[in-house]
Parts: C-alpha cells; structure tokens; sequence
C-alpha cells in the first residue's frame, strides 16, 4: 500500500469517526424559554427541519409552541407530539399552535409523520 | 410606547394562536388540496428541467455510443478534445439541474445538517453532488488520479435527480388522494343556511347560524348545523355521516345531524350545535387525531429510522474503502461510482412512510363508514382482537320491545285478538303496553277508545273495549277472574321458551289467545356477528337477563357463549377475567352505560353515539347502531395493519437487500454492478410503491358491508 492509498483508507475511516460522533454523539443545548405571565412560548420555524428543534421548559406551566411552516415539501405537513397523543396540520405560511402543560420532569418528543424530522421539549423540574 | 406595542403583540399572537386551532377545523380543506396541486405543479416542472438536460448530457458522458459518428450530424472526428469540451458542457448544464431541480434536495440536507440529523435530503444531496465534484475534479485535474479514472459521469447528478423528483411528484399525487377522506367529509358540509328570525326568514352561510337559531330545511335539502326539530317531521338519510344506510324518520323533538340530507318532508328545527361542536365538525377533528397519531409498529419504526441515515453514510464510506482497497482497477472509479450507489438507493421513506401512509388511509376509510377509530393504537389492537363480547341490549338487540306474535284461540281470529289487546292496552304507559299497541298501529289496526281502564300490578290490565270486557296480562290475571286458559298455556310456554313476553289476553270472560312482545334483534346483527366469527373472532354475549332469554337471542344470531345475569357494574369484571385469558378483548357497548367495561377492554367501541361522538371511554366509536360497524372497524383495522406490515416488510426488504446490492455485493460472484441512475429508479420507484400501496386501501371492499351473506 502506497502512501496515497494510507492516506485516502485514514481520511475514510476518519470520516466514518466524524459521521458518528456529529450525528449520534454529539449532545446538544436546548433553547431555554421562559415564562411569560405563566406561558411558556416559542416560535418554531419548520423548514427541512424544526428551528429551535430542542426547547426547554418547565413543568407544571403552560407551554404553547407555534408552528410556522415555511416550505412545500409535504414531509414537514403534520407536526406529531405521540407522547402527549397531540399533533396538528401546518399549513404551509400559516401558524398553528399546539398547548400543552408538562407535569412531569422528562423529554417530550416531536416530529413529522414519518420520523425524520425531529425535536424534542426538555421539561425540567 | 413599548409598552403598547408588547400589548399588541402579544394580543396578535394569540389572536393567531385561537384562529389557528379553530382553523384546524372551520378551514375549508380547498386549502390543503391547492398546496397539494401546487406542490405536485412545482416538482413536475422540476422533473421536466431535469429530464430535458439529462439527455444530452448522458448522450455525451457514452462517447462511445454511435450517435456523434452519425455522418454529417455533427462533427466528421471524434477527437479526445471534442469529448472534453463536451464534457465541460455536461459540467455547466448539469448546475442548473442540481441548484432548480435538486434545490430541496440540498436546502433540505443543510437544515438537517444545522441541527446534528440527516434524511433523505442527505442523501440524495450527498450522492448527487459527490458524482459532480468527482466528476469535475476527473475533468479539472485527470493528473491526480490514477490511470483510466478520470471519467467524468455527470449523467448520475442530472438523471438520478430528474428521477427523485419524479417519485416525489407522483408520492404527492398519491398523497392527495389518501387523505382525500377528510375532504370528502368536509365537503359534506353545507354552505348556507334558511333560519328565522324575527319572524323573517334570512338566507345565511352556515358559519353565521348562533345556538338557538330556528332553522328552516325543505325537501331535499342538507341540514346546516345539528339541532332538534321543533315544527314538521320528515325522513333524513344520515347514511353518509353516521354511515347508516336506510332513511330515518324524525318528528317534533328528535335529533338532526348537519350534513345529513332531508329527503322528502319539511321542518324547522332549533341549532343547537354549530360551528366546532357540531357532530361534522368533531367527526372531522376525530379523523385528524386518528391520522396523526402513531401506531405502536410505526414507534418501532422511528427508533430504526433515528439511525438509518448516518448508517448508510457510513455503509458508503466503507463501500468506497473496500472497493479503493481491494477492487479490480480502475479500483478508484469503481469505489466512487459504488459508495454513490449506495447514497442513492438507500430509501429512508419507504420505511418511514410505510406505518403513517396505511394508517391514514385505513382511518379514512373508516370514516367513510361511519366508524370512527381514536388512533393508530386503537387500530393496530382492532386487528389482533380474538375476543369481542357484545352487550346485549340496544346492541344486538333493538333496546326496545316489538311485537313479535299474535296467536288467537278458537272462535277468534288474528285482527280481532290485536284490536282488542291493543285497544286495552292504549291508555298504559308500560313499554311492554305500548310495544303492543305499536305494533298493531303498524299492521293498520284501527284501534277502539277503551272505557273503565284499570291496571292491575303484577298482572296485568281490565278494560271494556266495545262494550266488551277484555283482559290482558299473566297467567295470574287469568285465574283471579277464574278463566280456563289451559288451551292456550302451551303457546305462553313456548314463547317464554323464545326469550318473549308473552301475555294472555280474554275477552268477555273467555280465552283469545296470545301476544306476544320481545326485544327484537337487530336487522344486520346476524350479518356481523357471521363476519367477526368468520374471522377467527370468539363472540360472547353480556347481559343482565337470566340465562334463558339471553339463551334465545343468543341462538337467533349465533352466538354460543353467553354471560347472562351479569349486573351493570359487574361488567366491566367479566371483561377483566376474559382478558386475564391473555387474549385481546373487545367490548362493544353503549358510551354511558358500559363506560367502565369499555375502558377496560382492550378495544372499546361505543355504538349508535349520533351526534354524540365525543366519548372518550371508546377506542372506536361507531356513529349508526348497527353492529356491522363492529365487523367493519375489526375488518378494516386487519385490512390496514396488513396492508402497513406489507409496505414495511417491503421497504426494509427493499433497504436490506438493494444497499449491499449498490455496494457491489454480487461482484466477486456474478459481476454484477448496479448503475447509480438504476439505484435512483430503485430509490424513488420504492416510496411511490408504499404511497400505492396504501391507496389500495381504497377500494377495500368489507365483508359486513357485503349485500348479503350466504
């Protein structure tokens, strides 16, 4: 094996590395929403994906998230939240609004119909 | 200042937010389908930009096929330079392709890519864009490669996205119709309303009509909101709501549905539900939670396709090692043109869409029926039922009594027996009384005006009808006025025999004959409880009554087991019991009653709710009271999970099988390559394949909707 090949099998495997950790490995910070007059509100941008896609709340108050689509692709239509049995059509350009008041401490995921899109509400104690 | 804008900010957000959730339900779904047509407009001019490229440019990347030797066409000599240029021409042409048709593709990937995921958008934006930039870089710098490398293939980028495309355009089609459910039902909906007011009658839309507006509805016209009718009667067909198929006759205080259609009288009937609450309306929002929801398979599924992505990046980067390290030369453009195959035809929707696409169509068709399923769980467990226990009364039965026999002693005949035990029994207020003179009302026996009415407690009733004197009631009855009713005793017993009430009736002293009065079954109960038990389903009966008039229904619709005597509150025990059998339990029952029992089974269906849909003890809640909904609702929830299992079973098989395939599995055997353009067919044919499949669902034709059953 010739020095080039050494160095194209080490940038594969190095990039095999790099797929793992940014995809799986990689914890990330979610955006901290605060009360306001006891409502906790966000605004999340859908487009190829939820932007803040990780939100942080407290439990035992009020959380309302709105949803703006702002794209046609129809994989991003329905925004699911299974865990609390609540979900919601987005049409696109228009606001639409899930509530919900988390009691307990835990992670509350959300995501399109078919799963590849997601984000998750972080309720803390 | 600031202090008036936050105001009004925030005033306008939740003026946003409450339009918002009503709109989920008041928007007419025109909406929906206009961005389903413009979607499906969009990606087809996509398709066809990308298509229209991708044939020069997979003319130019096969130089050696015969068409630039045509003579006289184009050039006189192929020359090494001429294929160059023609290459840097395939290089500019297929930008475009990539930045207008494959646009989504890469905005799609980069928003993934911000926020540590990746789908389908990855792949396809990876995929394309490695065979451009390899290809350029072939171009650009054939030196850095090793010898018989640099190729360029721009015709993967155009083609592979012209393909991708397509699919999506075909899958929206799709699309469109599966959710078409929740149009049809919308569409139902009527636009304007007659209502009085102040004595003057207004021609309104029906988004204006208040509580308490007297609404006018003339023959043939749709009922605008739900209400009770207060002036007229008529026959209303609710079959495309409630899924009921024959007309139902309505009078001075009964119920109406919005949406249903007046057939042939007038009336007036008071709103008492509009807007949101009418039963459309909830029906409407029911469907939409159903469709939304997930099925315990479908959670399985994202937990697979959370690490499907990144997996087959790096499936690819493996498959351009291997094949860079241990292929045949040139081992370079082997490893390139696999690790890309692999990009492309790994298919993530498939898997993804497999569960969500049958459920919506599988809840839809429900709909259509009248049977209304809570969600995804709520199907997957209807389909593995092995046990459905149906409450007897108002369930397989009519709930009420009918008359069901007249049988007269000598010396009488069968009209004057039902005058005279009709007549007798006009002014009791006793179900049992009513049934009786009902029924001869039905048979058009005009009835006589009785005098000296007594009813006896505990057996029965005296009275004159035409100056005669006429008795009806028990056994006990007869002898406390010493009349022999030996003769007609055996008659009594069979039909007591039958699960009937059966009652003597003497006129002037002497027996003459029998009627009888019983809970009657319903029409189609026989139909459905065939179909369930067809189906490999256990039928049991609950009931309060003792064990021989539960025996007799039981028999008429062939139904072996029975739990008769069983109290109202121990109902919901039984069920227990039955499910400790480790088999799934459905309890068919009415929505308050049987509330507990419901809850506690594993699948709860509500029968005959009208208007009232919104029960919450149900799984399943079934607009008409026919038990076909029942059989439908097991029917279509088998029919859907089979039809989700097919698509998954598919499109993991599709995965499984085409990735190792792309990655040149079946080289070292059979010498078999795939071309990345066939992988890109592969990849967008699968997602169209599970879309389709779903709308098979369609046309699923139920057995318990069959005309008849021999």
């Amino acid at each position: 094996m010739n020095i080039s090949a050494i160095i194209v099998n080490v940038l594969g495997l190095a990039l095999i590395g790099l797929v793992v950790w940014y995809f799986w490995l990689y914890r990330r910070e979610g955006v901290q929403i605060a009360a306001v007059a006891g409502v906790q509100e966000a605004t999340i941008k859908v487009k190829g994906g939820y932007e803040p896609d990780v939100i942080v709340v407290k439990k035992g108050k009020l959380v309302r998230l709105h949803f703006i689509r702002q794209e046609s692709s129809m994989c991003s239509e329905m925004v699911i939240f299974d865990k609390i049995q609540k979900s919601a059509k987005l049409p696109e350009g228009e606001t639409v609004t899930i509530e919900f008041t988390p009691e307990q401490r835990g992670e509350i995921p959300f995501q399109c119909q078919m799963g590849m899109l997601r984000g998750k509400v972080i309720v803390e104690a | 200042m600031t202090l008036s804008k936050s105001i009004s900010i925030e005033e306008s957000a939740s003026e946003i937010a409450r339009s918002a959730l009503l709109g989920q339900i008041a928007e007419p779904q025109d909406h929906e389908a206009q961005a389903i047509a413009k979607e499906y407009r969009s990606l087809v001019r996509k398709f066809w930009f990308a298509a229209v490229i991708s044939i020069p440019v997979m003319l130019v990347a096969y130089p050696e096929l015969p068409w630039l030797y045509l003579p006289g066409l184009f050039v006189r000599e192929v020359t090494q330079n001429l294929i160059q240029w023609l290459f840097v021409l395939s290089a500019a042409a297929t930008l475009p392709v990539m930045a207008f048709s494959g646009r989504q593709f890469f905005t799609g990937a980069w928003a993934a890519l911000k926020r540590h995921s990746a789908d389908m958008n990855t792949l396809i934006a990876l995929g394309t864009s490695a065979a451009w930039i390899y290809s350029t870089t072939a171009l650009l710098i054939p030196s850095i490669f090793p010898e018989g490398t640099a190729t360029p293939f721009y015709d993967v980028t155009a083609i592979v996205t012209a393909l991708v495309v397509l699919g999506q355009a075909l899958e929206v089609r799709a699309k469109g119709q599966t959710s078409q459910a929740i149009r049809k039902l919308l569409d139902l909906q009527a636009k304007t309303a007659r209502v009085l007011r102040n004595g003057v009658e207004l021609e309104i839309p029906v988004e204006e009509v208040v509580v308490n507006d007297v609404v006018m509805v003339r023959p043939g016209d749709k009922i605008p909101v739900d209400g009770e009718i207060i002036k007229g009667y008529s026959t209303v067909d609710e079959s495309l709501v409630t899924g009921e198929s024959l007309p139902i006759d309505k009078k001075i205080g009964d119920e109406v549905i919005g949406a249903t259609l007046n057939t042939t009288g007038a009336f007036n009937f008071r709103a008492t539900k509009v807007g949101k609450d009418t039963a459309l309306a909830q029906i409407v929002k029911m469907v939409q939670d159903a469709m939304g929801s997930k099925a315990p398979i479908a959670r399985l599924v994202d937990v697979v396709s959370g690490y499907f992505v990144p997996t087959v990046m790096i499936l690819s980067i493996l498959t351009f090692l291997v094949w860079f390290d241990l292929g045949p030369s040139p081992a370079l453009s082997f490893a390139i043109v696999t690790a890309v195959t692999v990009l492309i035809i790994a298919c993530p929707c498939a898997v993804g869409m497999a569960v969500p696409m049958s459920l919506v169509a599988g809840v839809g068709k429900g709909a259509e029926h009248g049977v209304l399923i809570r969600n995804g769980e709520a199907l997957q467990t209807a389909s593995q039922l092995k046990i459905v226990v149906l409450d007897k009364t108002g369930t397989i039965t009519k709930g009420k009594p009918e008359l069901t026999d007249v049988m007269p002693a000598n010396g009488f005949d069968r009209e004057t027996l039902l005058l005279f035990a009709a007549s007798a029994d006009q002014p009791s207020e006793h179900p049992l009384a009513q049934a009786i003179v009902q029924g001869a009302r039905n048979q058009g026996v005009h009835l006589s005006e009785p005098n000296k009415f007594e009813a006896i407690p505990g057996h029965g009733v005296e009275t004159e009808v035409d100056n005669r004197q006429v008795l009806v009631g028990n056994a006990k009855l007869m002898s406390r006025n010493n009349i022999d009713a030996s003769m007609i005793k055996e008659d009594v017993e069979r039909l007591q025999g039958e699960g009937k009430t059966a009652m003597y009736v003497a006129v002037d002293g002497k027996a003459a004959g029998v009627v009888a009065v019983a809970d009657t079954i319903k029409e189609d109960s026989v139909q459905a409880i065939r179909v369930m038990q067809d189906a490999g389903i256990e039928v049991i009966m609950i009931t309060g009554d003792n064990e021989r008039t539960a025996m007799a229904i039981a028999r008429q619709v062939g139904i072996e087991r029975v739990l008769a005597e069983v109290l109202p509150q121990d109902k919901a025990q039984e069920v227990h019991m039955l499910k400790k059998g480790g088999k799934k339990v459905g309890m068919v029952g009415d929505g308050i009653n049987d509330a507990p029992a419901l809850a506690e089974a594993n699948v709860g269906f509500a029968i005959g709710t009208g208007t009232d849909v919104a029960i919450e003890a149900a799984d399943i809640t079934l607009m008409s009271g026919s038990l076909k909904g029942v059989a439908y609702a097991i029917e279509i929830s088998k029919a859907t999970m089979r039809n989700a299992k097919q698509s998954l079973l598919g499109a993991f098989a599709y995965n499984t099988l085409g990735i190792p395939v792309a990655a040149g599995a079946l080289f070292p055997f059979l010498g078999l390559l795939l071309s990345p353009i066939i992988a890109g067919a592969a990849m967008a044919a699968s997602s169209v394949t599970v879309v389709t499949n779903a709308n098979r669902l369609r046309f699923f034709k139920a057995k318990s909707f069959a005309n008849e059953i021999q």
